[in-house]
């Protein structure tokens, strides 16, 4: 495991208009991941893990501070910047799987890839590999709703894989999903960080959160604890 | 172009409700099919009106006398005078610009006594005395014989060329007219030619109840003298009829004694101000048509945008989806041009083939109800066509519009931050 660092973020602010009022959600975060590293984002509901998330994945922008991420400085991004660097560097997992509901599993993993522009024959069999790794090479031509949360979530975490990102972000991975099925979806997680990919993971179940190999733990939108999770 | 994924994701998004689809599609279907049967219309129209001018030269003008309306030259106003042979001769001389010049004589109207035996069929016709050049200035469709030529008048020959509704209450139906004789006012002719008109209506039957003989034939057999009831003229190519007819009543005017001011003493019909004027109404009806057919498509395209709005609405998670995968602004722009831009053509494709059917049917029926009438009365409405140029300007409008009508809702799709698209339930 090396030492560079895959996400450095310095002293970022980040506020919300409400009305009159300033939202404040996060103020002055500075954390950093290196590669290779499991994290996972702690804290209760408005405590800005969310929001940090987002801008993590360059979905959201920050008022000040520095975010770095491979070494690229993400700020003031364009829309087509922006999506260049999602689809380079950046595998989402979200909460509610987010698959595309008219494309079957193989096309949905295969997603990414489009917008790279490889060719259909190729990204679909990528696609096939990465379905088999999740054991669900025998529904790759079945469409979403024809799956269990389970089996999605093995979807969106193949989708998340195939372009080879530098991290990926899992946000909630395992609030649609009964605790069987959370634990092997951590299996799965664990197995991919081995392989060397960086995960962060935004949770607030204590026993996923234990699953991984470090814990920021968020509170007012600043980080309260940053620790080695003791098994 | 051809993208499999993104045809899959278009009609994905145009076959989740069907009904709306099809309603939508149906407001563009209706403007370009609107467009085209009132464009067709119009070609059928215009096309039926330039035929009943029949074969009529567009540089032709006619003058005819009427009374003076000033004096001069010692003659008190409203003082009558005639066209004569002399005249003819001064014309020639004097306006070298003219090409044809075509003196006329009428003899008797159709609407007097019958002038016109034959064994016991009388019947009351125009006889009209005539030079050969008349026939290319209003020309007639000779069904059988001959018309008139130069020999006819250098002999003055007691020759008639009769129009068909003359042989048809002179002659019956299997009889051949041709070198058969006929009496006019007493005097025997003997008939050389049959003639169909080319125009329609009233025109086309009083040209059809008519005898036309040599013009010095019926002076001299009638006692007319040399005198010539108007003129047929046509100007030189590049030249306009127009200049012809002021150098020509100049001439006219000096000869007859009339004030170079009075205006109302040579009566004159100019055809091609005729045309021009026709021109100008068929240019106003077709921009007419234009602005009614963009119109309704307008309010065709109008919908396809509004129900692309809704769609992009309905797909915000997933075009939220897309862009947090890393689809680039461009490709969801595209996508939504792509989807309206496939509405509005197929729906306006429909509307254009549609339409040109219809077109085409009338046509087809039109023909066959011709075909049938073996005595048809000519139509104001002929041959209603849809040109290609027209069909595929109509369909370079549809791209368009269909451009525009996606440009806003694509706009929409991608003003959305993602992180609030992804939130969008």
């Amino acid at each position: 495991m090396n030492n560079k660092a895959i996400i450095s973020v310095k002293n970022i602010n980040k506020s919300y208009d409400a009305g009159i009022n300033k939202l404040h959600v996060l103020k002055g975060i500075e954390f950093s991941v290196r590669q290779g590293e499991m994290v996972s984002i702690m804290g209760a509901s408005g405590s800005g893990k969310s929001t940090l998330l987002n801008i993590l994945g360059i979905l959201d922008n920050y008022d000040s501070g520095e975010y770095h991420l491979n070494e690229v400085l993400m700020q003031n991004l364009s829309e087509k910047k922006a999506a260049y660097y999602r689809n380079q560097f950046i595998g989402f997992v979200f909460q509610s799987f987010n698959l595309i509901s008219f494309k079957n599993a193989m096309e949905n993993v295969a997603l990414p890839l489009y917008y790279q522009k490889v060719g259909r024959r190729q990204r679909n069999k990528l696609a096939l590999e990465y379905l088999d790794r999740m054991g669900l090479k025998d529904w790759a031509n079945h469409m979403p709703n024809e799956l269990s949360g389970g089996q999605k979530q093995r979807i969106a975490i193949a989708r998340a894989m195939i372009s080879k990102p530098k991290v990926i972000l899992a946000d909630e991975p395992t609030g649609a999903l009964d605790s069987k099925t959370s634990q092997e979806v951590m299996d799965i997680f664990d197995d991919i960080n081995n392989q060397g990919v960086t995960l962060i993971i935004v949770t607030h179940e204590h026993d996923i959160a234990m699953r991984t190999r470090r814990i920021v733990r968020l509170r007012d939108g600043v980080i309260e604890q940053d620790y080695i999770p003791q098994n | 172009m051809f993208d499999r994924d993104r045809w899959q994701e278009i009609f994905t998004a145009l076959k989740k409700n069907k009904l709306r689809t099809v309603l939508t599609a149906f407001g563009v279907f209706w403007g370009i099919f609107v467009l085209v049967v009132m464009l067709g219309s119009g070609k059928g129209l215009e096309n039926g009106t330039r035929n009943g001018m029949g074969g009529f030269a567009t540089n032709s003008m006619f003058m005819w006398t009427q009374r003076t309306t000033l004096p001069y030259k010692g003659f008190k106003k409203g003082r009558r005078y005639n066209f004569n042979n002399t005249d003819t001769k001064a014309l020639k001389d004097n306006v070298p610009e003219i090409d044809l010049l075509a003196p006329r004589l009428q003899g008797w109207s159709g609407n007097t006594n019958n002038n016109v035996v034959r064994g016991l069929k009388t019947g009351a016709f125009s006889i009209y005395g005539d030079l050969p050049d008349y026939n290319r200035i209003d020309p007639v469709t000779i069904l059988q014989g001959r018309y008139l030529n130069e020999e006819d008048v250098a002999e003055k020959r007691k020759v008639a060329v009769i129009g068909v509704r003359v042989k048809d209450v002179l002659f019956t139906p299997k009889e051949n007219p041709i070198g058969q004789y006929i009496r006019i006012n007493g005097v025997y002719f003997q008939v050389i030619g049959l003639y169909k008109s080319q125009h329609n209506g009233g025109w086309a039957e009083e040209q059809e109840q008519s005898v036309e003989i040599p013009l010095n034939t019926l002076q001299q057999t009638y006692n007319y003298g040399d005198a010539v009831g108007w003129y047929s003229i046509t100007s030189k190519t590049g030249i306009s009829v127009s200049e012809v007819e002021d150098k020509a009543k100049v001439v006219l005017r000096q000869r007859h004694s009339i004030s170079p001011d009075d205006k109302e003493a040579i009566g004159s019909n100019n055809v091609e101000k005729q045309f021009k004027k026709m021109d100008g109404l068929f240019t106003g009806i077709r921009a007419l048509v234009w602005i009614v057919g963009i119109g309704s498509l307008l309010a065709g395209a109008i919908g396809v945008s509004n129900i692309m709005l809704f769609i992009v609405k309905e797909r915000t998670k997933e075009i939220g989806i897309q862009r947090a995968i890393g689809a680039p602004p461009w490709k969801i722009v595209s996508q939504i041009l792509m989807e309206s831009i496939v509405l509005t053509t197929l729906a306006g494709y429909c509307g254009l083939i549609c339409g040109v059917g219809l077109v085409e049917l009338i046509n087809l029926f039109l023909t066959k109800q011709a075909a049938n009438n073996p005595n048809p009365e000519r139509a104001m409405f002929l041959n209603p066509s849809v040109d290609f140029g027209v069909a595929l300007t109509a369909l370079l409008i549809l791209v368009v519009c269909g451009a525009i009508a996606g440009l806003i809702p694509a706009q929409r799709a991608v003003s959305i931050k993602p992180i609030d698209a992804l939130r969008y339930e």
